[in-house]
């Protein structure tokens, strides 16, 4: 039987007083939001906290709304919730298309996103989007917020920028005109980790790609922002000849390593033909928006 | 700790240990075996049921995470003695071999005709793609989802 090793429970009422608890208990104590990925850790013994926080009843951060410029996404905003939302559909597309292959739909019935994020597992999809969305991680502490761009969040394996005593409470994401986005991951079966995946954001200006983002799944150590792409695209005119260039530079900055879902030239393949597809498809999203 | 969770309309009380799993909660608390312990690892959908109307794996939430919610097992399809509609429907389409996912997949098909009453063969293959059939009578199970979407308005009725 499977169960985590013993630990103490307690039931958050308050963000403030999540927080109080994190600073109180130090690195012992973990937060549970979805438990999907914390739980099946603990099984195996790969996390023992010895306290567990639970913030599922701080329904204040679980929201998407349009605010400032910007799509702010509370930390218990579940996956369902990511997938239906039809604001996210329409200003952010690549949410709809990862979530779409985001575990399956009971499993997407609990996990959140923030505790995606937190988990820091580099095959982990929603990493990816955000950081090619060059999304901001609102982080709070005792000591009130700060913020750290997707690209600096994840700073290891299963590591984040967030310390102890503090909670990830909104990422926020900036919407600019002329956008486009798209997510492409490829997987054994359904509900599976990627063997691949990429994320893609295109922001157009008069016909000419003014910024990109680009970032990859389960082909590295963490998530691999491929930022030599994204400045090859800056400034240029979207073709098809650019974005294979760019898929080209996906396939070369990745670090895949050999497992049970293929060798390391396949998911090199793998990694620069998705981003090739996932830019065609965020360009041709970005210059209708434009046009 | 006390864990007090209303399961299938009737509250359920006991000290357990904080870890303790959903799924033995139902099992081994309330004496429900109808909900089966699989995987242990939120992939085969064996222990599904339902939390406040959605399906959850109750392998990977704790109990204690429950309590202030509606727990509905499968043992809450049949109602004096009539089958609810999916049971009728597995029954009627041969939707069960070993019948080990049985549970899982059953509690799934009825929350989904509950949020949408007739849908498609995909709908319906994406609804149950976190329950796994090692018999793989997919084909069947599909079958008899449709077959309680087709019989749930007319069952229904006559209540």
């Amino acid at each position: 039987m499977q169960t985590p090793a013993p630990f103490e429970y307690e039931r958050a009422t308050s963000v403030d007083g999540a927080i109080a608890s994190l600073e109180r208990l130090g690195p012992e104590a973990r937060v549970i939001a979805g438990g999907h990925s914390l739980l099946p850790m603990m099984k195996l013994r790969l996390a023992n906290p010895e306290h567990l926080i639970d913030i599922n009843d701080l329904t204040e951060l679980s929201y998407i709304r349009e605010e400032d410029g910007e799509i702010a996404i509370g930390a218990l905003t579940r996956h369902v919730e990511l997938l239906t939302s039809e604001l996210l559909a329409e200003r952010l597309p690549a949410f709809r298309e990862a979530e779409q292959v985001i575990a399956d739909p009971v499993v997407r019935n609990r996990g959140t996103i923030g505790g995606s994020l937190c988990q820091a597992d580099a095959a982990e999809d929603l990493s990816a989007v955000c950081t090619a969305l060059k999304a901001t991680a609102v982080i709070r502490g005792a000591n009130g917020e700060r913020r750290v761009a997707l690209g600096d969040f994840h700073v290891g394996p299963y590591m984040t920028a967030v310390g102890d005593g503090e909670l990830l409470t909104e990422v926020r994401i900036p919407l600019r005109a002329g956008a486009g986005s798209a997510h492409e991951k490829v997987e054994r079966r359904a509900g599976d980790w990627a063997i691949a995946a990429a994320s893609a954001a295109v922001w157009v200006d008069g016909g000419r790609i003014a910024d990109a983002g680009i970032a990859l799944a389960a082909v590295g150590l963490t998530t691999v922002h491929v930022t030599r792409a994204e400045e090859l695209l800056r400034g240029s005119a979207p073709s098809d000849d650019l974005f294979a260039q760019a898929g080209q530079i996906a396939s070369e900055d990745c670090a895949p390593s050999a497992d049970g879902r293929g060798p390391v030239d396949y998911k090199r393949h793998l990694a620069g033909v998705l981003t090739t597809r996932a830019l065609r498809r965020a360009a041709a999203r970005a210059l209708q928006q434009e046009a | 700790m006390d864990v007090s969770i209303s399961i299938n309309g009737e509250q359920v009380s006991r000290d357990v240990e904080p870890r303790q799993l959903l799924v033995h909660f139902i099992r081994e608390t309330a004496g429900l075996t109808g909900t089966h312990w699989g995987c242990d690892t939120s992939n085969c959908g064996a222990c599904v049921v339902l939390m406040d109307g959605a399906p959850v794996k109750s392998c990977t939430i704790l109990a204690a995470m429950c309590v202030g919610h509606e727990i509905r097992t499968v043992e809450s399809l049949e109602v004096d003695g009539r089958l609810d509609p999916v049971q009728q429907g597995f029954h009627e389409r041969h939707a069960l071999q070993c019948g080990f996912c049985t549970p899982g997949m059953m509690m799934t098909a009825r929350a989904l005709l509950d949020e949408n009453p007739n849908p498609t063969e995909e709908e319906i293959r994406i609804a149950i793609s976190g329950s796994i059939c090692r018999c793989t009578g997919y084909k069947n199970i599909v079958s008899a989802v449709r077959w309680a979407a087709e019989h749930d308005a007319a069952a229904r009725q006559e209540v």
